[in-house]
């Protein structure tokens, strides 16, 4: 199978601070399709990412699919606070780079997947939700 | 009565940081909105700021931001919301919030308002108290429970309110509220919790306003957005006139900066936004529906931030062209590495080497091993209990390189370029002590409130 790299496939590759102990990362794709292919391709999980940045994977403290944004993030933990001393990159926002060249297995053009739309799907939760914010609506009232 | 709806505008993500537009600010204005609210702090900015109690923004773009927000919201009579004044909420920020609007309001003729002002800062005393009473100060982020060594190492200490302040101040009347420390959503909240409307789309209007135009896309910072709550939803709308709120740039946004995109934790409780459902409702607006809020049960906690002093610390500055130095450039800090100590033996420091063309970014994350440059750039930190100490410290570790013993090397006249002979002095060295959280009977119990007339 072919493959290409990452920074082909995704829109946005950055990393940033989560708060003082962790930097995370997101991946987000400008059409569902491809997220939906790189996702089942599983070039990038927990174990795929523990073996990128040479960490064991407890030091990933989340790694989620976020199908909403067409997104894949995760997030590792710092060996020290942010702006400790030794710090080299205060705000974390030059972590991504080694994700850029994560070769994704694609399918010849005949296969491709068809697109989907972007949008979340309606959830038959909503109406529920819907009647319980309405109960705490009362007791919110100051 | 309850209002059907409430709009609230959003001027800059950080108040202060980098100055507001005012091109789209007044635009948003216009539309007169009923809260004017912002947030003026980030822990983004590292420990140094909340441990020597100073500010990052500069002192004018502090005071031009909160001039545009009193100025049309003192015309307009709504009211005006700041949370974690002068990038920290520490009790000296929030004193100086107050001194400029005492000053913007002389300088505008304003008629007299009412000014309610929070501090968030937590005496070390009381925290102390509370651990010998047994009472866990629990980590946050994989850190441990706090202990007394923690505890004393740390200089100053901010607990983040939830809307519990905020809520307090609008039940007095606040025209305007100087808040310390606080949660960036909790602001925009407590007004549309105060205001009657549901806790869910609450928080959720204070999750995507928090950043004001980080929600919008293209990429433009320091731009306003203006927030609409319903009882049924959250609508946000960009004001700039090439920005616009779409489906993916706020989804997009609910990534940001946090390690779960489905779930923002509170002090009393958590946002929930796992089946939120987003519609384009105009060009430049988005919808959102299907957040839930979750009550925490049991006690509330509230987020206690903290930072330390590690030492005071100099910076040097070492370049390097020799390709065997280069191959060789382990070897060569080792060697000023063991000269400090030489000369420092048993002495309290720190000594840091960033390699730039190596590993300077990324440190131990740096996939790439092999050095593939032909010039290094050292940054050498030192860190000392006392100034003397540090930038001996930092001039040994610098210097050094530059009469590396190394068996081969062909420049015997110094193996090191320097741009200036000697070491610069650096703001002192602090570190993030604490993330942590503790129990309170009283979601106002480190909120200290006060009232007064400016004008």
């Amino acid at each position: 199978m072919k493959t290409k790299k990452l920074v082909e496939l995704a829109k946005t590759i950055r990393s940033k601070n989560a708060g003082t102990d962790k930097v995370t990362f997101d991946i987000i794709f400008r059409e569902k399709d491809i997220y939906e292919l790189v996702k089942k391709g599983k070039a990038l999980t927990r174990e795929k990412i523990s073996k990128l940045f040479a960490v064991p994977e407890e030091r990933i403290s989340d790694f989620v699919e976020f199908d909403p944004g067409n997104a894949i993030k995760f997030t590792l933990y710092r060996k020290r606070p942010s702006g400790s001393p030794g710090e080299t990159d205060i705000f974390g926002c030059q972590q991504y780079p080694p994700l850029l060249d994560v070769e994704i297995p694609v399918p010849s053009p005949k296969q491709r997947v068809k697109p989907q739309p972007a949008a979340a799907s309606r959830d038959p939760r909503r109406r529920r939700q819907r009647k319980s914010s309405q109960k705490t609506k009362g007791k919110n009232k100051t | 009565m309850q209002k059907k709806q409430l709009r609230i505008l959003c001027p800059n993500g950080h108040l202060g940081f980098a100055p507001t537009k005012e091109g789209s600010f007044w635009i948003g204005a216009e539309t007169k909105p009923d809260y004017y609210c912002c947030d003026s702090g980030s822990d983004d900015i590292g420990p140094g700021p909340l441990g020597s109690d100073t500010s990052v923004s500069p002192y004018e773009w502090q005071k031009h931001d909160l001039e545009l927000m009193l100025v049309a919201a003192r015309k307009q009579g709504v009211p005006m919301m700041i949370g974690s004044s002068g990038d920290t909420g520490t009790n000296s920020r929030v004193d100086m919030y107050v001194q400029m609007i005492r000053d913007l309001a002389k300088k505008h003729h304003l008629a007299p308002f009412k000014l309610v002002t929070f501090y968030s800062e937590v005496d070390k005393a009381v925290l102390r108290r509370k651990m010998e009473e047994g009472i866990i100060i629990q980590g946050l982020d994989g850190r441990k429970s706090l202990t007394a060594g923690e505890l004393e190492k740390t200089d100053r200490i901010v607990a983040m309110s939830g809307v519990h302040p905020f809520i307090k101040a609008l039940e007095m009347e606040a025209d305007v509220i100087i808040g310390g420390r606080s949660s960036d959503a909790a602001i925009f909240a407590a007004a549309a919790i105060y205001e009657g409307f549901p806790e869910a789309q609450s928080y959720y209007l204070g999750k995507v306003l928090e950043c004001a135009s980080f929600c919008a896309e293209p990429y433009m910072a320091k731009e306003t957005v203006i927030g609409t709550i319903t009882d049924q939803d959250v609508t946000v709308t960009a004001m700039h006139p090439e920005q616009r709120c779409t489906i993916a740039s706020v989804v997009g946004h609910a990534m940001y900066e946090r390690s779960n995109p489905f779930y923002e934790y509170f002090a009393g409780g958590t946002l929930d936004m796992t089946h939120c459902n987003y519609e384009q409702a105009d060009e430049k607006t988005t919808r959102i529906t299907g957040m839930i809020f979750v009550p925490t049960p049991g006690e509330i906690t509230v987020k206690l931030e903290g930072a330390g002093k590690i030492g005071e610390r100099f910076i040097g500055i070492v370049g390097i062209r020799d390709p065997y130095s280069i191959r060789n450039i382990n070897k060569v800090i080792d060697w000023a590495r063991s000269q400090v100590e030489e000369r420092l033996p048993g002495k309290e420091y720190q000594l840091f080497y960033n390699i730039y063309g190596k590993n300077g970014v990324m440190g131990d994350l740096e996939p790439v091993k092999e050095i593939r440059s032909h010039e290094l750039c050292l940054i050498v930190e030192g860190v000392a209990p006392t100034k003397e100490v540090a930038e001996e410290v930092t001039l040994i570790g610098s210097r050094q390189i530059f009469y590396a013993r190394l068996p081969e090397v062909k420049g015997t006249a110094g193996t090191a370029a320097f741009v200036i002979d000697g070491v610069l002095p650096a703001p002192p060295a602090y570190e993030w002590t604490m993330n942590h959280i503790v129990p309170v009977d009283d979601p106002m119990e480190f909120f200290q409130i006060h009232v007064t007339t400016v004008g």
